[in-house]
């Protein structure tokens, strides 16, 4: 019996069992590997021309040169062993690491799923080992729905490498050709006389095995997959019907004090005075510390602002809400939304910068038959996951350790090097379970704020951001205003088309003077528009930025879809045809879509563009499948309706229709909504499925309600209800989602559902009742009801 | 104050400065962190806790008014509702990032509780926690097998 350990498990690793009572998550920290070149440095690539699509994987970090290299050497950094992502122990338990961060999209099942199936693994082995943030894992960046995109591969190989390890270890012992050997479920057999060794036992035979280079691996056919594309259950959810696992507002560290922060009401204004009197004599208050100000740009930083500690969080929040502080006034002390989004649309009523042209489009305007124009307008938005932001950080005088709910543990460890001043290598960042993040927790200010806090207090600190917080201090989603113009010839079909999209960047987050948006957010929704017409062109407006603009669910594809799928629909009506009939026109024959032939500086999400094309038929499928489903074209009562909406993003394509009956005094209701996603090799469709519903109610509810407004520089919401979530009541009653079978390679998921969903909304609300809703949010916080025009059809 | 509080059936000593509520008492003083932190207002129904059964949001409840009632969390519900809503919940995967889903359970219990066999209306009226991962569908679909099995 070899009743040893394959990996590296240090003796303070330990992995979380599926099913287990009492789990928790515990980080692996591993020795001996060779860290390669950060692939993050706060300020730099976030400050050139494309502030989202970043750049693929660097590749020096793998040691790609290296013509001797093994796969698994290129997927762990210079660490030949396997150990990097899979450990085997003596009992048979199999440990996955997971380097992304859990945040509801499933990926700890999925990438488990990935490994277990090219390892043969028995399923009821797994338990997941949660990584910490670390440049040998590559991209560890949970945001812009790549886990599975970027690690399908890599992952596969890992886990085939292994099991040829464990086959070749087999065969050893039994003194027989490998070929004779075969590995599933947890077992090598040997063919010939039947015997088994479990990989537990084989594990430590198998460590000493030199690991196979890749061309002598041969991964699984699909048609062999056992995990991949099956609806595997969730490894979390068990643990959550109980309250266990941990989120980062969990964490619990010995001798912990709890913080709580009144931070600038303004971005960049400063403490003026600081009374903590009151504070100080509030039961469990410990002492308060003043944060420094920051410098422009925003970047990480925190903002600012005096810190209550605490013996508890209820004790730091009484103590927050009792400091009285003076604030000053700050550069962005105008910022007035209202005004703002009147600039917005004024720009957008000028000539912008060319972003991408087709023909001539003043003369095209010019000769149309049929001249449509429309402007759209969409707010700022809050991420708003249910889980507040909560870094907990200790400081021993000379490391650091962290824990907590962040999305990129590597940009959290780099900035928090950065910022305070520690070097790196003293730094361990350990994401928790994520109660949501949806982009928030991309930006780990708050860690940092736990971290400064920690090192003055001389404690280990958790901070726990309130829900005003949350609100009211944000890295908001970016407000918009769009022009799009179209000329239709006499029979109604589009010749030509202008769109023109004025927003304030994300760069002007991380560089100071930015006031153009960047090609990456462009070609979230307007530079890659799939239209046909002869004559296109997509530019861009000026805008500044006076909060800090930070990516949300879909980002810039939110505001784009809706204004060009609303447009659509507009185009439609104007040439007396059916929205979906029209959208197929609109979209055109079969073909790729090059955008950059068109002078359109293009990133496709870091995809490939040979890889990942922008196909026209995927989108038409995906359109005549929802229509399909949603039995278009049937009859509906009297203020009633349907709308639909297609959309490329993060490399997948979503048809949305969506049902809604509206009221004479405009109270509607979503009975119904239908989705279909290409989204090419799907790794488990249950929680594709559920991405999809998420994604899409998460574009509605904040297309209905959501808007985060500033009067005086100052956030004006704070809370729910103000800031306004869709409940259970509202939801629709029959939602279906079809996943159009490709084998294609895999896209995003996690992004995709949000931007088809509003504008399919706004053409059925045109459908149902004539009213065209241009501006959002439709109903807002304390609506109740849509603002139909006097023309309504719904008599 | 000092003040013995009863948590899913046990006797727990408690000193917490007057009127905290119990959410706090509970996550930062007895480390039961099942029952989360969502809005502080009563508004989200993340911190929902069952008092004498009935689900409370124990985020804007003093714990010092509690002497004597029974308080039962998400680490100690239990009974032929919880299981059938426990088991629907993983048989159909209903949470996503699952910060929500302990109040949704709480209140999911309490429905299925009081009445067996839930109309949609009813889901409606008493599932009012939010989810912003919008788990809503599968909430209501969960709850109609739940109520098939208790």
């Amino acid at each position: 019996m070899f009743l040893r350990d394959i990996g590296i498990i240090p003796e303070d690793g330990t992995a979380v069992p599926p099913r287990r009572a009492g789990a928790s998550i515990t980080n692996l920290s591993r020795r001996g590997f060779v860290g390669g070149s950060g692939l993050f440095v706060l300020g730099l690539t976030l400050t050139g021309c494309d502030t989202y699509v970043e750049p693929e994987i660097d590749a020096s970090q793998f040691n790609l040169g290296d013509p001797g290299a093994s796969p698994l050497t290129q997927v762990t950094g210079g660490d030949a062993t396997p150990s990097l992502w899979i450990a085997i122990e003596g009992d048979g338990t199999v440990k996955i690491t997971c380097h992304r961060s859990e945040m509801g999209q499933q990926v700890w099942t999925s990438m488990a799923q990935i490994v277990a199936d090219e390892l043969e693994a028995d399923w009821d082995s797994v338990a997941i080992v949660q990584a910490e943030g670390h440049e040998r894992y590559g991209d560890q960046n949970t945001d812009g729905s790549r886990s599975v995109r970027y690690n399908f591969h890599r992952l596969r190989v890992a886990g085939a490498a292994m099991r040829h390890m464990l086959t070749e270890a087999a065969a050893m012992f039994w003194d027989v050709d490998p070929a004779q050997c075969n590995a599933e479920a947890g077992l090598v057999r040997n063919i010939e006389t039947g015997e088994t060794l479990s990989y537990g036992n084989l594990a430590e035979l198998a460590a000493k095995l030199p690991v196979p280079a890749e061309d002598a691996i041969a991964l699984k056919e699909p048609e062999d997959w056992r995990f991949i594309g099956q609806e595997v259950s969730s490894l979390t959810i068990p643990m959550i019907t109980r309250g266990e696992g941990q989120f980062g507002i969990d964490v619990d560290v010995p001798d912990m004090v709890y913080a709580g922060l009144a931070r600038p009401p303004l971005v960049f204004c400063k403490v003026g005075s600081v009374d903590d009197g009151a504070a100080l004599e509030l039961p469990g208050v410990l002492q308060t510390v003043r944060l420094p100000d920051p410098k422009p740009p925003a970047l990480f930083q925190p903002m600012g602002g005096v810190a209550v500690i605490a013996k508890d969080t209820w004790a730091a929040i009484q103590g927050r809400n009792a400091l009285k502080v003076a604030w000053g006034d700050g550069p962005n002390a105008a910022y007035d939304s209202e005004d703002y989004g009147e600039a917005l649309r004024a720009a957008s009523r000028r000539p912008g910068t060319t972003r991408r042209t087709r023909g001539d489009v003043e003369a095209g305007l010019a000769d149309a038959a049929i001249k449509v124009d429309a402007e759209y307008y969409a707010p700022h938005l809050t991420q708003s996951p249910m889980e507040p932001p909560s870094g907990t950080a200790r400081w021993t005088g000379e490391t650091l350790e962290c824990w907590g709910c962040v999305q990129d543990p590597q940009a959290t460890r780099d900035t928090l090097a950065q910022v305070l001043g520690i070097e790196k290598e003293n730094i361990t960042v350990k994401p928790t379970w994520l109660g949501g993040a949806f982009g928030r927790k991309s930006k780990p200010d708050f860690m940092i704020e736990a971290a400064m806090l920690a090192k003055e207090v001389g404690k280990p600190v958790k901070v726990t951001w309130t829900r005003e917080d949350d609100v009211r201090h944000g890295f908001y989603h970016a407000v918009s205003a769009q022009k799009l113009e179209a000329g239709l010839d006499a029979n109604g079909a589009c010749t030509s088309y202008r769109h023109r999209t004025t927003f304030p960047s994300i760069s002007s987050t991380f560089a100071n003077g930015v006031n153009s948006p960047s090609a990456g957010e462009l070609g979230l929704g307007a530079t890659d528009v799939p239209f046909a017409m002869p004559i296109l062109r997509v530019e861009s407006g000026e805008a500044n930025g006076h909060v800090r603009t930070g990516w949300l669910r879909s980002v810039c594809n939110v505001f784009h879809a809706f204004a060009v799928q609303s447009f659509a629909g507009e185009l439609a009506h104007a040439a007396g045809k059916d929205q979906t009939d029209h959208l197929l026109e609109l979209i055109g024959p079969d073909r790729g879509i090059d955008p950059v032939s068109e002078g359109a500086e293009y990133g496709n999400y870091g995809g490939d563009p040979e890889e990942y094309p922008i196909e026209t038929a995927r989108l038409k499928a995906a359109v005549e499948k929802a229509a399909t489903m949603a039995n278009w074209g049937r009859d509906l009562p009297e203020g009633s309706g349907l709308g639909v909406a297609v959309h490329r993003s993060f490399l997948a394509y979503v048809a949305t229709v969506v049902e809604v009956s509206v009221a004479k005094d405009g109270t509607l209701k979503i009975p119904g909504i239908w989705v279909a996603l290409d989204a090419g090799t799907v790794i488990n469709p249950k929680h594709v499925r559920a991405q999809m519903e998420g994604g899409t109610i998460y574009g509605l509810s904040n297309a209905l309600y959501g808007e985060i407004t500033a009067k005086n520089g100052a956030i004006v919401q704070d809370n729910f209800p103000s800031w306004r979530l869709m409940k259970m009541a509202e939801a629709p009653r029959a939602f279906e989602v079809e996943i159009i079978r490709s084998n294609k390679p895999p896209a995003g998921v996690g992004e995709p559902g949000t931007p088809p969903a509003a504008p399919a909304l706004a053409n059925a609300i045109f459908a149902a009742t004539g009213t065209r809703i241009r501006t959002l949010p439709m109903i807002g916080a304390s609506g109740r009801r849509l603002p139909l025009d006097d023309k309504t059809q719904t008599a | 104050m000092a003040m013995k509080l009863i948590i899913n059936g046990q006797e727990q000593d408690v000193d917490a400065a007057p009127g905290t509520p119990l959410l706090w008492v509970l996550r930062d003083h007895l480390k039961m962190t099942g029952t989360k932190f969502g809005c502080g207002v009563a508004q989200c129904g993340a911190c929902t806790v069952h008092i004498d059964g009935a689900p409370t949001r124990s985020c804007v409840l003093p714990h010092d008014s509690l002497e004597g009632v029974k308080i039962t969390t998400i680490e100690g519900v239990d009974g032929r509702a919880a299981d059938a809503v426990r088991d629907a919940w993983i048989e159909d995967d209903v949470p996503q990032c699952g910060y929500c889903q302990s109040g949704q359970i709480m209140a999911a219990t309490a429905l299925l509780a009081e009445n067996s066999n839930p109309s949609d209306e009813d889901i409606d009226a008493a599932m009012t926690n939010l989810c912003r991962c919008a788990t809503y569908m599968s909430i209501r679909r969960a709850i109609k097998k739940a109520a098939s099995n208790v």
